[in-house]
């Protein structure tokens, strides 16, 4: 059944009672506050060893030999393994991760482990295997490995010059791909506009940094002929897709199993070289194996994004409406492309956000560096692409002396023309199409909230006691709930439980209570008498998981629709049990009821068990047997949920500290199923944003050596310095799926850089400071404070 | 490598173990007595996932050798609820106020809460204390509004006005 021909059907009210739209509590806490879960790293097999990496330490080398000797000698030692102990078992020499894009110019997969070049330090070169990881870790610490030194490749425009070394002596150059995204006459609007301005932007590179680090076990049951692999990833089946083609497997002989896993954002969801090396070495040694990241492999051999620069130029009329935007963007995408190209053409689809733009022509250049391989990271391009813009039109408003709000009130969409079909052909074809929102009064309502007009009491009232106050604006859209489809199914069987299997996979978002929420409304029960099983290869055939904030319209409309034909088929098989017609009953508490009769119904349970057949008797009303239904929805194209944000901070402009006082959100993801699971989301992802913004960078050398190694030197966000972040709604419902719904999971990341560097300006408007690079980290806003105020002495 | 005989008390139960001088009380908790609700999340002492109370004071079990341990007694996660499984105030607020998603660093989170409840005791808390006693705690889901906000719903309130400072 295809969710296709239902996409604009509307939710019928008496079907969703209340539930839906009301933040039930979740039923994945309790086990989790009790310390209950089972994480990958709780998990204990009989006979289980313990891998390992020897990494490379080298951005860029030939391997010229790897001597195990020594490390194989270590007691409890049971195998040092390189890469050509393990290709006898593989059935390609790269892990097949090359998706399809007409941008692509050649592929760079990742290998399982490095045979003949490291290009990266991180990469995996060697796998040891011990009685426990102390042991291992000892080991790998002797394993000598011979390094024939070669040029690094560390700045992806650098990258790209004549003459730059190769970041990879398998691939001709270093432009891996260049996406062109093009509409409108460009040249004439830049002919004829009053103004234009150039700008650069650079973004450093940041990642996902989940609290549970990644880790896999592999486990191979010669007697089931089954190799069963427990892993902290968000996409199970696509793991699995890769794994049966990288081992030469059968689809009967592997499980993939995503257990509790504690965060995502991102990186969870990419292919990465552990994930064939370890099932690998437990297939060779017979013998589960699990292997458990350590910190520091989370800083160099999980992928990370965000660096890019920016060389755009900006054309625009007397009344600050937008022209065009032409430039170039250099992308740096580490030393393999374990994820596809989408990141720098998101930034760019994502740039022209809830705004009018008559033209657009840029062009990314994707640059193969000798850095940790990059792949999405929460947001996923697009909050680069908004900063870009929101932080063009600060200027725009500063050139034209214009407020800041007013500015992108002139360009916002306007509301009656909703659906918006944006100027922009995506890369399936179809055009990039608003669904629903109202852009202008979703940032009215965020001023309002804010007390934007207010503001400026505040900021003299904080002069006088001698701080430094601004405020920020921000707006803008995120497409979520991506295609091609989501799997969920719905069984009640003998006991009377309502179970869904879906191939959604959860790292925290409370997938779990969203679908229960959504089945449990449908069968008038509550969401804790529902059993969800997510994230597992035997439970769902087919599926895609986490990424793209797509679970909620995707899988959340497949447990709707599904729950609603299982729903329906129990009706008409109670209708014919109790010899009444079906209009006559009603589905409450989990039980068919004949309306104004309590007495006369049948459990789910009774239903159940008649549509389990007895042999030699026909069904009732020769109905198909089992009461159950799977659903693959497959959205008819993105849901497009916009928001806008308003922050307050304070800078020390001694320290170059930045202090946020107030934060307001104001979202819309259309229908909200669970709206504290909603703000949840949002919260996060702000912080997210929050951190990138203002604490967390990536450092590495020109030698492409990782500077950073511990979350000690690459901050988080902690409790004591984000705001309390406050949240208001809007639910303009998407026309394109029975529930209304949207994502919501990424927003917050897209909108916070733009909003805090956006206060930080206006906090030092005296000095009309530009802050063009993300992120501005206390010593180099000092410096660029500095810079200022001698500029502004000598002026 | 040396060992060493320990008795540790875990959860108000004695055990008596023979360790490796280097093996950290995380990892013994976790690996020797089984209780794998004590999470690890860098072995640097930085996220606060692996906290315990150790003689009642937080402390992170993987910057503490089991070694160091013996003869004292650690709290974990797995003694927070009662017996019967009902759950501590302090961990149905955080459910209430949605104080976790992926729930990997809330166990560290709990015990630094719990720390904090018996330390004030009668004393009002304001925002600003409870999220500096937070921030050795990371949390990359939650952006710890839910958190605070589970805290100042089970301790000692603050006069009004004092909520919102943050």
């Amino acid at each position: 059944m295809s969710g296709k021909s239902l996409g604009t059907a509307s939710l019928s009210p008496e079907r969703s009672g209340e539930l839906i739209g009301s933040s039930v509590p979740r039923v994945e806490d309790t086990r989790l506050l009790r310390g209950e879960a089972r994480f990958i790293d709780d998990i204990v097999l009989p006979d289980m060893l313990h891998a390992v990496f020897a990494r490379s330490r080298s951005a860029h080398a030939r391997i010229k030999g790897v001597d195990t000797a020594a490390a194989k000698a270590v007691p409890g030692v049971h195998a040092v393994l390189l890469y050509a102990d393990l290709r006898p078992l593989l059935t390609c020499d790269r892990i097949p991760l090359a998706l399809a894009a007409a941008a692509v110019k050649f592929d760079a997969e990742p290998v399982c482990l490095v045979n003949d070049e490291a290009c990266y330090v991180g990469e995996p070169i060697a796998l040891v295997v011990a009685d426990n990881r102390r042991i291992a870790e000892d080991a790998a610490a002797l394993i000598e490995v011979d390094y024939d030194e070669l040029p690094v490749v560390t700045d992806p425009h650098d990258g790209l010059l004549p003459g730059a070394p190769r970041a990879r002596l398998d691939c001709p150059d270093n432009l891996t791909a260049e996406h062109v995204v093009k509409y409108g006459d460009v040249d004439r609007i830049f002919g004829t506009a009053a103004h234009t301005f150039s700008e650069q932007f650079r973004m450093e590179k940041g990642g996902g940094f989940s609290i549970e680090p990644r880790g896999i076990i592999a486990r191979y049951d010669a007697v089931e002929d089954l190799l069963t692999v427990w892993n902290g990833t968000q996409t199970p089946h696509r793991a699995k897709t890769v794994m049966v083609q990288t081992l030469g497997l059968a689809e009967h002989q592997l499980r993939v199993i995503a257990p509790d896993v504690g965060g995502g954002f991102g990186p969870k969801a990419v292919f990465h070289p552990e994930e064939i090396a370890i099932p690998a070495a437990a297939l060779l040694l017979r013998r589960p194996i699990k292997w458990f990241e350590d910190r520091l492999e989370s800083f160099t051999a999980t992928v990370q994004e965000r660096r890019q620069i920016w060389n755009v130029e900006v054309a625009f009329d007397a009344a600050g409406k937008l022209g065009g935007i032409r430039g170039r963007i250099y992308h740096d995408h580490g030393a393999n492309v374990p994820y596809g190209v989408a990141l720098p053409y998101n930034g760019i689809t994502n740039m022209i956000g809830p705004y009018v733009l008559p033209a657009l022509h840029l062009t990314a250049s994707l640059c193969l560096t000798n850095m940790v391989p990059v792949a999405p990271t929460r947001g996923a391009g697009r909050p680069q692409g908004t900063f870009v813009m929101e932080r063009m039109l600060d200027r725009i408003a500063r050139t034209l002396d214009l407020t800041r709000d007013e500015v992108r009130r002139r360009n916002l969409i306007p509301p009656e023309q909703m659906p918006y079909a944006t100027p922009i052909k995506q890369r399936d074809g179809s055009v990039m199409t608003y669904d629903s929102g109202d852009y202008p009064q979703c940032q009215r309502r965020a001023l309002a909230a804010a007390d934007w007009n207010g503001f400026e009491e505040r900021r003299v009232a904080a002069l006088r006691e001698g701080r430094l106050l601004g405020i920020g604006l921000a707006n803008y859209v995120e497409g979520t709930g991506r295609g091609p489809f989501e799997s969920t199914a719905i069984r009640i069987g003998a006991s009377g439980q309502i179970f869904v299997t879906s191939g959604a996979t959860a790292q925290g978002q409370g997938t779990k209570t969203m679908l229960a929420q959504l089945a449990a409304s449908v069968f008038g029960v509550s969401p804790d008498r529902v059993h969800v099983t997510d994230g597992d290869t035997a439970a769902t055939p087919l599926g895609l998981g986490a990424f793209a904030s797509r679970q909620a319209v995707t899988a959340g409309n497949a447990a709707y629709l599904a729950a609603q034909s299982v729903a329906e088929k129990a009706k008409a098989v109670a209708s014919v049990m109790l010899e009444v017609a079906p209009e006559d009953l009603e589905l409450k508490d989990g039980e068919i009821r004949v309306a104004g009769v309590p007495k006369l119904k049948k459990s789910l349970a009774e239903v159940a068990r008649a549509l389990g057949g007895l042999p030699g008797f026909a069904l009732p009303g020769n109905m198909d047997p089992g009461l159950a239904a799977a659903v693959d929805y497959q959205p008819m194209g993105m849901t497009y949920t916009n928001g806008t944000h308003i922050a307050e901070a304070e800078v020390n402009p001694i320290s170059g500290a930045v202090k946020i006082h107030r934060y307001t959100v104001v979202h819309d993801c259309g229908r909200m199923i669970n709206p504290m699971m909603v703000e949840g989301q949002v919260r996060g992802g702000v912080v997210h944003g929050i951190g990138m913004t203002l604490f967390e960078l990536m450092r590495f050398d020109d030698s492409g050596q990782p500077l950073t190694g511990t979350l000690a030197d690459y901050l988080l966000p902690t409790a004591d310095v984000v705001p309390r972040i406050d949240i208001h709604h809007m639910e303009s419902p998407s026309p394109l799926n029975p529930l209304g719904v949207k994502g919501a999971a990424e927003s917050g990341t897209i909108g916070a850089p733009s909003v805090v560097i956006s206060a930080i300006e206006d906090a030092l408007r005296p000095l009309e400071l530009r802050i063009t690079e993300l992120p501005i980290l206390p010593a180099r806003l000092r410096a660029l404070i500095r810079t200022a105020q001698k500029a502004a002495k000598h002026a | 490598m040396s060992t060493h005989e320990i008795t540790i008390t875990v959860n108000g139960k004695e055990h008596k173990r023979t360790v490796d001088s280097r093996l950290h009380l995380a990892d013994f908790l976790r690996q020797e007595l089984s209780l794998t609700g004590t999470h690890i999340g860098c072995e640097h002492g930085v996220c606060g996932a692996c906290t315990v109370l150790v003689d009642g004071a937080s402390a992170r079990s993987c910057l503490m050798l089991a070694v160091q341990a013996d003869g004292r007694r650690v709290e974990t996660i797995e003694s927070v609820a009662a017996p019967d499984g009902a759950l501590h105030p302090i961990q149905a607020a955080l459910s209430r106020h949605h104080g976790l998603q992926c729930g990997y660093c809330t166990p560290g989170v709990v015990m630094t809460l719990l720390e904090l409840q018996r330390e004030c005791g009668d004393t009002p808390m304001t925002e600003a204390e409870i999220r500096r006693a937070l921030s050795g705690n990371l949390c990359r889901c939650t952006g710890y509004q839910g958190m605070v906000e589970a805290a100042l719903d089970v301790l000692p309130r603050a006069a009004a006005g004092e909520r919102t400072k943050a």
